[in-house]
């Protein structure tokens, strides 16, 4: 059974095509990067898939069942990392990935966990408005795996991270994606899509341009380009984004 | 522990949390409240300052009855010095100076305040007739034909603290529920935590009924904290059925929180959806009588009164917690709010965004 099945997902907002005819098929346990500027499309496909925005037009099926209209027995499933901001307004840390365990029946010590294995048990007492934007993305990201989800989405999850949070995290993610967890993450960074996915999918305007692992991506192109950010840039071009 | 609790327990701690919310929600309103009932509360009991020049006989023979209420409304001062009493007189010191010549008893006072100057020659004249009468009576042994009783219609104690509490409470609930609402709903919509919490296995009914539940516990404590402050420090006397003020204030608060939910689903920023919402409630509090009453307003502003929320959460409020009504008076004012918070609702959903994009 795949995790994602997506056929022909379209999304028009006035004359903007943001996603346009995408389709996209993740199998259970795969790590897939979903690579783009900005302004191609990224956030719209991957709401789309999650549920939260309805496709003018195309199908998603996510673990076998549909996402929309609001599909309560899923969601449990699934695990979303929105934006590092989507936290309830003067909480500790602590008592915020307590508040999100306890939406998803977590007990408060698993939360505690987590809170450790993404290196803030000691700010486990400091306010949200006070971690530093890598401590709040890693606290974000752990708010989406404190449940456990089969399918996990994030949203640019290394943005804002030093070296050293990005790495743990890399671990981190491969770590969840050994045991047996589906990853579908977009990303700026190549390294990272390199190091972590087994397919990428390269997107601009709302399409998807190629989808591949990132190995062949590089060797289809030929010489002289060796990265998978030379893929990216011959496939996107140069130009300045939003 | 469930989801409702989980949410209910992260709004409280994100409310206490909040200097600016407790400010407004509580110090604020209780600022008003020490005014009103502390400062102006004792201009109603406000004394006329009388100087007394010499000897007057006069205020001597009243019966003790007439001397207790020439104590209420008289502060006297006695001097020999008519030339330094028609001075204070003058200048403004003391309202009327009275002398003795012969048996007539002579009030020297200005008009530069008129209604204090009628007042007090009417007292003055009314105690001078008064005297008068039981000292014929005593001469002649017969009773005066007529006499005169008077009786309050409101519960006896009046004083401004019992017309200002019930609506500065008004407002102080209706600010706190609109803008917890307000700004709870649009600063969750652009942190993307309402889309957050639309992907987690929680329904829309527990996360309003969080909040909810949150809002009408904050507007029971203010109500606990208005009437204990104003009971201890100010002499508020709360009448018989004063209890169905709590169902008022409940409605009343579901009806305030729909007009911070319009106020947010209208803004863009938590900034501008908290001044939408202070742009909605504090020219209601002013036009709801919240702060000085409507009886002297022209009667067409009264008719529009009659179209705020806030007017008859106040007017229900002063029935039955002040003027003495029964708990049926509340039934009325429950019903307009609910019909307001059921309308306003259904504009806040229609005009409401996931997004502010």
């Amino acid at each position: 059974m795949a995790a994602i099945r997506a056929q022909g997902l379209t999304k028009v907002y006035g004359d903007l095509r943001a996603v346009d005819g995408v389709d996209l098929e993740v199998a259970e346990g795969e790590f897939v990067g979903v690579l783009g500027p900005n302004g191609a499309g990224k956030t719209t496909l991957l709401e789309m898939v999650e549920g939260l925005r309805r496709p003018d037009a195309g199908t998603v099926e996510v673990l076998g069942e549909a996402v929309w209209p609001r599909n309560p027995a899923l969601l449990p499933r699934i695990g979303v990392q929105l934006q590092a901001s989507a936290f309830f307004e003067r909480l500790t840390a602590r008592e915020q990935i307590r508040t999100f365990a306890a939406l998803y029946d977590v007990s408060p010590a698993r939360a505690d966990e987590w809170l450790e294995r993404v290196g803030l048990g000691e700010k486990a007492a400091t306010r949200v408005e006070d971690l530093s934007g890598g401590q709040a993305q890693r606290l974000s990201i752990a708010c989406a795996l404190v449940h456990d989800p089969d399918l996990v989405f994030l949203d640019e999850p290394t943005a804002a991270l030093d070296p050293q949070a990005r790495r743990n995290l890399w671990d981190l993610l491969s770590g969840i994606n050994e045991s047996g967890r589906t990853v579908v993450l977009t990303t700026h960074y190549m390294d990272e899509a390199e190091v972590l996915c087994d397919r990428v999918a390269v997107m601009d305007a709302g399409r998807v341009l190629r989808v591949g692992a990132p190995a062949d991506l590089v060797r289809d192109l030929g010489a002289p380009t060796r990265t998978l950010e030379d893929v990216f840039l011959h496939l996107t071009g140069r130009e300045y984004r939003a | 522990m469930s989801a409702f609790r989980a949410l209910s327990l992260a709004i409280v701690r994100g409310f206490l949390r909040d200097k600016a919310s407790l400010f407004f929600a509580l110090v604020f309103p209780l600022m008003f409240l020490v005014l009103f009932g502390g400062l102006l509360g004792d201009r109603s009991q406000s004394q006329v300052d009388l100087v007394q020049v010499g000897e007057v006989p006069v205020l001597d023979a009243m019966s003790p009855g007439a001397a207790a209420a020439f104590e209420d409304t008289f502060d006297v001062t006695e001097t020999d010095d008519l030339d330094a009493a028609l001075e204070q007189v003058r200048t403004g010191d003391a309202d009327v100076a009275v002398v003795m010549e012969g048996d007539t008893l002579v009030a020297h006072f200005t008009l530069t305040d008129q209604v204090a100057a009628a007042v007090t020659q009417g007292a003055l004249r009314a105690f001078v007739d008064g005297t008068n009468v039981e000292v014929l009576a005593r001469e002649t042994g017969s009773q005066p034909p007529y006499s005169l009783r008077v009786q309050q219609v409101e519960d006896e104690s009046l004083s401004t603290i019992q017309f200002v509490t019930p609506g500065l409470l008004g407002w102080a609930v209706a600010m706190s529920a609109a803008f917890g609402a307000a700004a709870t709903l649009q600063g969750w919509r652009q942190s993307k935590l309402l889309r957050r919490l639309q992907l987690a296995p929680v329904s829309t009914r527990t996360v309003v009924s969080a909040r909810v539940a949150v809002t009408l516990g904050i507007a029971l404590v203010q109500m606990a904290i208005f009437l204990g402050l104003a009971a201890a420090a100010f002499g508020l006397q709360l009448s018989g059925a004063w209890w169905a003020a709590v169902p008022l204030l409940v409605v009343g608060t579901l009806c305030f929180m729909a007009v911070g939910l319009l106020a947010g689903a209208l803004a863009r920023t938590t900034e501008g959806a908290v001044n939408a919402a202070n742009f909605m409630v504090l020219p209601m509090a002013f036009l709801s009588g919240s702060f000085f009453p409507l009886d002297g307003a022209p009667t067409w502003l009264q008719r529009v009164s009659d179209l705020l929320p806030l007017k008859h959460l106040n007017e229900g409020m002063l029935d039955v917690m002040v003027r003495g009504e029964g708990a049926s008076a509340a039934l009325a004012p429950i019903g307009v709010l609910a019909g307001f918070a059921v309308v306003i609702t259904l504009l806040a959903a229609r005009l409401f965004r996931w997004e502010t994009v």
